[in-house]
């Protein structure tokens, strides 16, 4: 096999899952009740943006997940740069602690994932704090937190597929 | 020439550095975004074009998204109806009795309102034109409680118009594009209204969190609420008309006094957009912020009770002085309005009266009796 051939395309692991991730969040914003309870709202794009973190290091990924965080402002409806800057404090914790976590378990790294979680929305509650001079609802918070840290199997899923799928970075 | 030619060639930076550059520059221009954000004001233009585009596109892509969802959600409804029967029949059957003696009260009591009315003279409000819209969109996070409906700049809804639903208010537009409109809804942290207990007429600000039952802020006066007292809109600011729906008061597990919002008893899945013109919209900014000139003969105008008025400078020819604003020099002349509501704002710019040159100015006003001013509510 060719050099080539082997090399990962950006396509597959950046731009595939960020579509991804929009579509889900497109679904879940559908205004419907069932029973009377509404749909969660999980933060769809932070199991790419730990993903991204973990698989390697890139130009290119910083940017993805700045897109994704443009576009949950944008659709959400919320300051625009919020989620941008709360994914991307995300990423580079996760970036700057790769090493440390690289080959760990699945329960260990599912842990991680949720501290990953916890920085950024840490990072949403103190920029809402100070553009909106309130202080948003911790049990929001608390409801968002634990249904994004339910997103962990596909980041899971992304890690295991594109982890070792370069022959530059074994 | 080869790549080993290269004298630059063999400088490799890492690539965990080259990472992080681009990691840094990406958080300069999320916070560069962030800093020059504004959409909790009233202004459409705050709104950004990034923002109407990606409104314009959104709408119809999660109209179709939703089309079935909506079908299901009536299949959803549908069920909970027939389990949920017997307990709904005992509801209205204690609703209705209730319903029953309060028409005989309401009956007598418009009787008598519209007697009052007469008597005082009192102008109502006009009725307010409505646009009907469907949500198709809907976020529900901490941070952002919005909601996108199917009707915009083509039906005349504009930014501040307020929005209900069939149980109460929903919140107002912040945005507005071609074929659809950004809901702030009450329950967002940006999200500040109005309001008043309708027991007391007390007065307090409706503040959001991003949780389901948004604050009662600068609560007034001795025991102004209790529990289950209905909230309304006051229409202090203009930015709301008076009297609309909008929850009961409770006491929150924090110990603030918070509201069951109405519009929550049941899906929003169509609202009705207010075409409600609030006074900020009415007023002509530009116009209102316009200073005035000083007057030529350099005397600066004095404002106060107690101050005297200044000497009447020396006469102009062929003046005639009917009432002081008109014997006004041309050069402090305050800018013409073009609608009526920015008469108020042209009159405040205006300096305090001077006599006129040739004749005081109060003459012909002290003969006529003060305007009557009919309350508008």
């Amino acid at each position: 096999m060719s050099l080539t051939a082997t090399r990962l395309d950006p396509w597959r692991w950046l731009g595939a899952p960020m579509l991804q991730c929009m579509a889900a969040t497109i679904l879940f914003s559908l205004p419907i009740r069932v029973f009377g309870w509404g749909l969660p709202e999980p933060v769809f794009c932070m199991a790419p943006a730990f993903a991204w973190a973990m698989i390697r290091p890139s130009m290119v990924a910083p940017f993805g997940v700045l897109i994704m965080g443009l576009f949950l402002d944008i659709f959400w409806g919320g300051p625009l740069g919020l989620w941008a800057l709360s994914l991307l404090v995300a990423y580079g914790a996760v970036l700057g602690a790769r090493n440390m976590m690289v080959g760990q378990s699945r329960p260990m790294m599912w842990i991680w994932f949720a501290a990953a979680c916890a920085v950024a929305q840490t990072v949403g509650f103190l920029v809402t704090q100070l553009d909106a001079r309130a202080t948003p609802n911790l049990l929001a918070m608390l409801w968002q937190f634990l249904a994004t840290n339910l997103q962990y199997p596909f980041a899971h899923r992304l890690i295991d597929r594109f982890d070792d799928a370069d022959v530059r970075f074994r | 020439m080869s790549f080993r030619d290269n004298p630059l060639g063999e400088i490799r930076v890492p690539l965990v550095w080259t990472a992080g550059v681009a990691l840094v520059v990406a958080v300069v221009v999320a916070v560069t975004l962030l800093l020059g954000d504004r959409r909790e004001t009233l202004r459409n233009e705050a709104y950004g074009v990034t923002r109407e585009v990606s409104d314009a596109v959104a709408a119809p892509v999660s109209g179709v998204v939703s089309a079935p969802v909506h079908w299901f959600g009536a299949l959803s409804d549908g069920i909970s109806q027939y389990f949920f029967a017997v307990s709904e029949n005992r509801r209205l059957r204690a609703e209705l009795e209730e319903a029953a003696q309060l028409r005989q009260e309401v009956l007598g009591l418009r009787d008598l309102n519209e007697r009052y009315r007469d008597l005082l003279g009192l102008q109502t409000d006009p009725p307010i034109p409505m646009v009907s819209a469907r949500v198709v969109s809907d976020s529900r996070g901490p941070f952002a409680n919005t909601r996108l409906a199917n009707a915009g700049r083509e039906r005349q809804v504009q930014v501040g118009n307020p929005v209900m639903s069939e149980y109460g208010l929903v919140g107002r537009v912040v945005g507005v594009t071609r074929g659809a409109s950004r809901v702030l809804l009450l329950t967002d942290i940006a999200s500040r209204t109005p309001v008043m207990v309708d027991r007391t007429n007390a007065r307090a600000i409706l503040a959001g969190d991003g949780g389901p039952n948004p604050k009662l802020e600068y609560l007034r006066g001795h025991d102004p609420v209790k529990e289950g007292d209905r909230i309304v809109t006051s229409g202090d600011g203009g930015l709301m008309p008076r009297g609309l729906p909008v929850g009961v008061a409770v006491k929150g597990v924090d110990g603030a006094w918070r509201v069951v919002l109405s519009s929550e008893a049941g899906a929003i899945d169509f609202v009705r957009i207010l075409l409600f013109e609030d006074f900020a919209q009415l007023v002509d900014q530009d116009e209102l912020n316009a200073r005035s000139e000083p007057p030529a003969d350099g005397v600066l105008p004095t404002v106060g009770v107690t101050s005297p008025p200044p000497p009447a400078p020396t006469p102009a020819p062929a003046s005639p002085a009917t009432s002081a604003p008109t014997a006004r020099p041309p050069a402090a002349k305050a800018p013409a309005p073009k609608s009526p509501a920015p008469k108020a704002p042209a009159a405040k710019a205006a300096p305090a009266p001077r006599p006129a040159p040739s004749q005081p100015a109060p003459a012909p006003e002290a003969a006529a009796p003060p305007p009557v001013e009919e309350p508008v509510f």
